[in-house]
């Protein structure tokens, strides 16, 4: 680098520039945090989902599954399985609580997890929820996830 | 070694090496599970499997970290570290913590755990790459802070340098953004968007500062070339990355519930991450070949200049890849992502902590300067061997993944998920006997430790070289 261009210019930059773009982070999760609300499905956050969210992490679903393209290639997308599943909660815990126990010869499978019924409603709720969060472009591409 | 208290740094370093090991089994057993589905099921599902595999290289990158702290922040400082006792304490407490949460992992249900450990009283547990425990990731911060107080007080006591503040930064920012992994609210919206407050300012943001600060420094040692220069190059790296990086968390704010507005931030700005990971390529050659000696550790130098060049490629070239908006709709969460994840990874964070070993293990374990010539042999294939997997472990995981992304999204009937991962198993073939050849490169490079150990130390070629 050329003489001219100091030691300390370069520590100004990047102070500077840390300092500047770390600001404007923070002021584009400012605007974020104003606009979330109108699409964020708030609204259908009730104790069940909560206790679905728990339930969600408990047994580490995020492992295998992604959640809005987020998590683990393993298994398929869920953040719209609830539309995948014809808009259906039992559905979901239909598949759920029907894992068999011992897997499927050669092939993957989810864990019976044993979940008691009102864990199967949470877990199945949360998921709704989630296919209720409005994402750009209606993120994912295709019923497939 | 100028300073007793270095020694601790040994410590880390082989718990980070012990740790590597685990990891890459761990990758052959996930790895093998997306082949045979059923491999070690139900006894070890792929989820729990996967946190180990993760979860460990998460460990052992910041345990090397804390080894390369203690042996350069002294050297730097000019003066021993306040505490040594404290960083042998930490060492075995942070051992035994995180032992215990991968035995955990492996051998109960991740519902057991979470039910052992009371995730019910502060839920933090379950969300990628925090799977931890919360109690364990209580236990982090406590082994962070007194971390930081150590090198902390050794810095302020000591010789203030460019490459002791860069890394107290990184490590502390590793620290601060740490403690969003205890926020996790109910709405998905922001634990995902806080999540990456850890995840994305941790390797594209703090990290960068430590991989940066440890780069300078081995080149230093390594080069002989004047501080000033390297230190300046230092800076307008560090600025880069996060000049880039932190806007550039933008690029995971595209398909969660986030505004529109994010894809234009996102991608202008994560579309030059690449800018500085390339400065650092430059500049690693550039020193090398400015360099007014011949340092006798040809391995520690190769491992230097490869992790510039691996971390262009891995983080800069294989990250631009899909990180446009338009691009990543199409990419997100599939096999391009995990593509990316793995040579960035090794390319950035695993070869630097290799490189600060391969500087600094000789020096600890009694030598001068350097390994023998046949240990640096060995370490040097070590070094091929796993690179060279690693590159096309990436190359099969992206063919995989540009199948996957057209079979499941493109095409114009799209496949259901398993269906698709039918159709491409050859490239988990290929990938899983790639991370064969891998582990033959890791256990070489661990056998370099012992081979030769007894022989003389490698010399230079010549003792000066003329300074153009």
């Amino acid at each position: 680098m050329a003489q001219a261009f100091t030691k300390a210019m370069a520590r100004n930059i990047f102070y500077g520039g840390t300092a500047f773009f770390f600001l404007l982070f923070l002021a584009l999760t400012f605007q974020t945090h104003s606009v979330v609300p109108q699409r964020d499905n708030h609204q259908a956050i009730s104790d069940l989902v909560a206790k679905g969210k728990q339930v969600w992490e408990e047994h580490d679903c995020i492992g295998c599954h992604t959640l809005l393209g987020e998590g683990a290639y393993f298994a398929p997308e869920l953040g719209n399985v609830y539309k995948r599943f014809g808009n259906s909660t039992d559905a979901i815990k239909a598949f759920i609580a029907s894992r068999p126990e011992n897997g499927v010869p050669g092939r993957r499978s989810m864990p019976q997890f044993h979940l008691s019924d009102e864990e199967l409603t949470a877990v199945a709720e949360f998921l709704k929820y989630v296919s209720g969060i409005k994402t750009s472009r209606n993120w994912p591409p295709t019923p497939q996830g | 070694m100028k300073y007793q208290s270095q020694q601790v740094a040994k410590l880390y370093f082989i718990a980070a090496i012990g740790l590597f090991v685990g990891q890459i089994l761990f990758g052959l057993i996930i790895g093998a599970q997306y082949i045979w589905g059923d491999f070690l099921f139900p006894q070890l599902p792929f989820n729990q499997a996967r946190a180990v595999h993760t979860n460990l290289l998460i460990v052992w990158l910041i345990f090397g970290f804390m080894g390369a702290a203690y042996y350069l922040v002294p050297e730097e400082a000019e003066t021993d570290l306040v505490m040594p006792w404290l960083a042998r304490l930490m060492f075995w407490i942070f051992l035994a913590a995180g032992a215990a949460t991968i035995l955990g992992y492996i051998f109960l249900p991740y519902a057991d755990l979470a039910k052992l450990t009371h995730n019910e009283l502060w839920p933090t547990m379950g969300r990628e790459f925090l799977e931890q425990p919360t109690i364990t990731k209580l236990g982090i911060v406590v082994v962070a802070l007194a971390f930081l107080a150590n090198i902390g007080l050794t810095i302020l006591k000591g010789r203030k340098t460019v490459i002791n503040l860069v890394l107290m930064m990184g490590l502390t920012g590793l620290a601060v953004f740490f403690l969003f992994s205890f926020f996790n609210p109910t709405n998905l919206v922001w634990d995902k968007y806080y999540w990456w407050w850890v995840v994305h300012l941790w390797v594209e943001g703090v990290w960068e500062l430590i991989l940066g600060s440890i780069l300078a420094f081995i080149l230093i040692k390594t080069t002989g070339v004047d501080r000033e220069v390297i230190e300046k190059w230092l800076y307008v790296i560090i600025a880069m990355t996060l000049i880039t990086g932190i806007v550039g968390t933008g690029h995971h704010y595209y398909w969660i519930g986030t505004p529109e507005f994010w894809q234009w931030w996102g991608s202008i700005f994560s579309a030059m991450e690449p800018i500085p990971f390339f400065m650092m390529t430059v500049f690693a050659f550039n020193m090398v070949n400015k360099r007014r000696r011949n340092h006798p550790n040809k391995a520690a130098v190769l491992w230097a200049l490869g992790t510039a060049v691996m971390a262009f490629l891995g983080a800069g070239v294989w990250g631009f890849l899909h990180t446009l908006a338009p691009v990543n709709y199409y990419t997100h969460g599939t096999q391009i992502t995990a593509a990316h994840g793995h040579m960035a990874f090794y390319g950035a964070y695993v070869m630097i902590n290799l490189a600060m070993i391969s500087y600094a293990m000789p020096l600890l374990r009694g030598r001068e300067a350097a390994n023998s010539n046949r240990s640096q042999v060995w370490e040097m294939w070590g070094f091929w061997l796993m690179t060279i997997s690693i590159v096309f472990i990436t190359l099969f995981l992206t063919a995989a993944g540009i199948l996957q992304v057209y079979l499941q999204r493109f095409s114009d009937n799209p496949m259901p998920f398993m269906e698709a991962q039918s159709k491409i198993v050859l490239f988990y073939d290929l990938r899983e006997l790639t991370g064969l050849v891998f582990l033959i490169g890791l256990v070489v490079y661990i056998a370099s430790f012992f081979v030769g150990a007894k022989e003389a130390e490698a010399k230079t070629d010549g003792e000066e070289v003329v300074t153009a």
